[in-house]
């Protein structure tokens, strides 16, 4: 906000309270009320403003309270801010972020824990990327941000109280790669966002077995960087991808054609999923039984080793 | 005889009732009456260039519709009968402010000098925008019902904090306004006080759902329950949307906030060239309103006055021809995109992905080539 004065902070509660999870904390003190915008308590118009904004050369950054309350703001998302770039010839860029904390884990009622990634995964016009600790969450959000294009920004909600050292020093990456965040022989495991330390816990556990598992943490859903994924696989042969969103027609589905496809002469065995059941996301009281957990991910690596 | 069953209590009263406080500075007759709100001087070349709007943006609806029933067009959304009220609006913008249309604003569109033949190439299939809105000040089309209102509002909070002497106008039809987004850029517009105006033609039908079914109120009533002014115009009368309009828009730039204008008129055609108005309407009520055309109405105001004659008339319609001669000429001369255009505008920063599916295309139709 500091380098660039068009960047406008806009969502529900995000002023005098810092948000729900007190991510915009201090930032409208700081910058002002015409820069960290309180909104009126509706989705479709926080984004669909931000069209506006955008139109007129400032850069919105908009927070979706809950993963499971960008629906009323999907219409503007999917038909406008997806489009607009295309429909213009470029004429009307639309640099704007959309964050949305998103997953379950923390004992939320209804809509508080969902993972809608792939519904925008889907939409062209939209890049989709999830960060998975804190670090990466500092630059990942400063380059959607200095993106020319529109980014839906997934936070894991259950990692927000996770704390990291950020190396200011460091260069960061390019916004979209994976990363290899654990060097292994015998099966690639992919993840993002919360199930990344889920992932790292699994190959942890299995290592103790005498098994040797890499991990990488996709961080980009749309586009994909699946070139550090292929270079594992052909080591590895094998592939599982863990999400929390439900498997069907999820992004393990896209994944799993495009490993097939690349690397089919190199498997071993399929490529597995684990995720959500393909069930209504349930009361908190069952939410453990169907997120996936290190013992599931262990359970399909097996799986996917027996082969 | 049938009888006729009546869903909601009063939802069966006769179409077109009596209307309340309706801004009128042109009567249907061409006669000039004040009004005490909306003073309007205009000179008699600016009456004469609102008419040759009119004519003109008429003469090139009328050939767009016969170019879609030729199978030139994949539709055509005509304006017919609403050219008062896009002239009037358009030519009250200053150049500072933006227009955000719906697909029908051709007649706003002429009036920010958009090519009428980047209108057409949206309806002929060849782009998804036809022009640069940036450069003419007037926003692509929107198709979404209702989804303009909101970039016309945020676009109007840029002005606020760019400090800018400029305002946003945002069109909207009578169905639009039963949108959740567009009432929702009500209470964007009045809580931050932005300078945006919001344009309502009421033409009475939202494909052939009337109006009756969208609201209980008359429209312009609505803006009070938001906390901005409402004010109903004649739509079929440039010069009362004129005044109407120039007001609204000044009111904004000062930084009074927004107003709604409900510009009550009528779709003379159907909704598009592939709608047919007969299931839904009765013949006689077209017949009322062409008694209100707003071309019409203004012909006979300039000739009764004798601030234009014969001459006048004779050469706006040998201007139109000419018009009609390009655009039909135009539309047949208009080449057909690039296939790889598709691929070329997705980002602006191109995926990896989107420029393999591009060689891939590229490659498999070289393919046939040899």
């Amino acid at each position: 906000m500091e380098d660039d004065p068009k960047v406008v902070l806009m969502g529900e509660d995000i002023g005098k309270l810092g948000g729900v999870f007190r991510i915009t904390d201090g930032l409208q003190k700081d910058f002002g009320e015409a820069r960290v915008v309180d909104t009126p308590l509706a989705e479709a118009g926080i984004i669909g403003t931000a069209v506006g904004l955008a139109m007129r050369g400032y850069r919105p950054v908009c927070e979706i309270q809950f993963d499971g309350f960008v629906f009323p703001a999907y219409n503007q998302i999917v038909t406008q801010v997806a489009k607009i770039h295309a429909r213009s010839r470029g004429r009307l860029p639309m640099p704007i972020t959309i964050r949305i904390p998103f997953g379950g884990g923390i004992g939320a009622v209804e809509h508080h824990s969902e993972s809608p990634e792939a519904y925008f995964a889907h939409t062209t016009g939209l890049k989709v990327v999830a960060v998975s600790n804190p670090a990466d969450a500092y630059w990942m959000l400063q380059q959607a941000i200095a993106c020319p294009d529109p980014v839906v920004f997934f936070e894991p909600k259950r990692r927000y109280w996770d704390k990291a050292d950020v190396d200011l020093d460091v260069a960061p990456p390019p916004l979209f790669t994976s990363r290899v965040v654990r060097a292994g022989d015998d099966l690639t495991l992919l993840a993002y966002g919360p199930m990344v330390k889920t992932a790292l816990q699994a190959a942890q556990a299995a290592e103790e077995e005498g098994r040797s598992i890499e991990v990488i943490d996709l961080r980009t859903l749309s586009p994909l960087d699946l070139g550090p994924v292929e270079e594992s696989v052909r080591r590895t042969g094998r592939c599982v991808v863990v999400h929390e969103a439900q498997t069907n027609l999820g992004l393990g589905a896209e994944i799993a054609t495009r490993v097939t496809e690349s690397c089919f002469h190199s498997l071993e065995a399929p490529v597995l999923r684990v995720g959500g059941y393909d069930v209504t996301y349930p009361p908190s009281k069952l939410e453990e039984e169907y997120l996936p957990d290190l013992d599931r991910v262990l359970d399909v690596v097996d799986r996917a080793m027996e082969f | 005889m049938q009888e006729i069953v009546d869903p909601v209590p009063g939802a069966g009263e006769p179409h077109l009732p009596a209307q309340p406080d309706l801004v009128q500075l042109l009567t249907p007759e061409g006669e000039r009456v004040e009004h005490p709100d909306y003073a309007l001087d205009v000179t008699d070349e600016e009456l004469c260039s609102l008419y040759r709007d009119m004519a003109l943006v008429r003469r090139w609806d009328v050939e767009a519709t016969a170019l879609q029933r030729q199978g030139e067009l994949g539709i055509w959304a005509s304006l017919l009968g609403q050219e008062a009220a896009q002239v009037g609006a358009g030519r009250a913008m200053g150049t500072g402010d933006m227009a955000f249309p719906t697909y029908r604003e051709h007649g706003v569109a002429w009036t920010r000098d958009v090519d009428p033949l980047h209108v057409i190439s949206l309806f002929r299939g060849n782009d998804l925008g036809g022009w640069d809105p940036v450069a003419r000040r007037f926003n692509l089309y929107t198709v979404v019902i209702g989804a303009q209102c909101l970039h016309a509002t945020g676009y109007a909070m840029g002005i606020q904090r760019d400090d800018a002497e400029a305002a946003a106008l945002a069109f909207l039809g009578d169905g639009a306004t039963s949108q959740g987004e567009v009432n929702e850029s009500f209470i964007w517009a009045a809580t931050f006080s932005a300078p945006v105006v919001f344009f309502c033609q009421n033409n009475q039908y939202a494909i052939s759902v009337p109006i009756e079914r969208q609201s209980r109120v008359p429209l312009f009533q609505r803006a009070a329950g938001f906390g901005f002014p409402g004010v109903r115009v004649d739509g079929n009368d440039v010069l009362a949307v004129l005044a109407v309009t120039r007001a609204a828009l000044a009111r904004a730039r000062e930084g009074s906030g927004p107003t709604f204008i409900e510009a009550f008129t009528y779709r003379m055609g159907a909704h598009t060239t592939s709608d047919d108005p007969t299931r839904y309407r009765l013949a006689g009520e077209l017949e009322e309103w062409k008694l209100r055309d707003p071309i019409a109405r203004l012909k006979a105001h300039l000739s009764r006055s004798g601030k234009a004659g014969p001459e006048f008339f004779a050469a706006v319609d040998a201007e139109g021809d000419e018009l009609a001669v390009r655009i039909r000429k135009g539309t047949l001369e208009m080449p057909d995109p690039a296939g790889t255009d598709m691929f070329d505008h997705v980002y602006a920063e191109q995926t990896e992905e989107i420029a393999a599916q591009r060689a891939e295309f590229l490659s498999y139709h070289e393919g046939f080539e040899q």
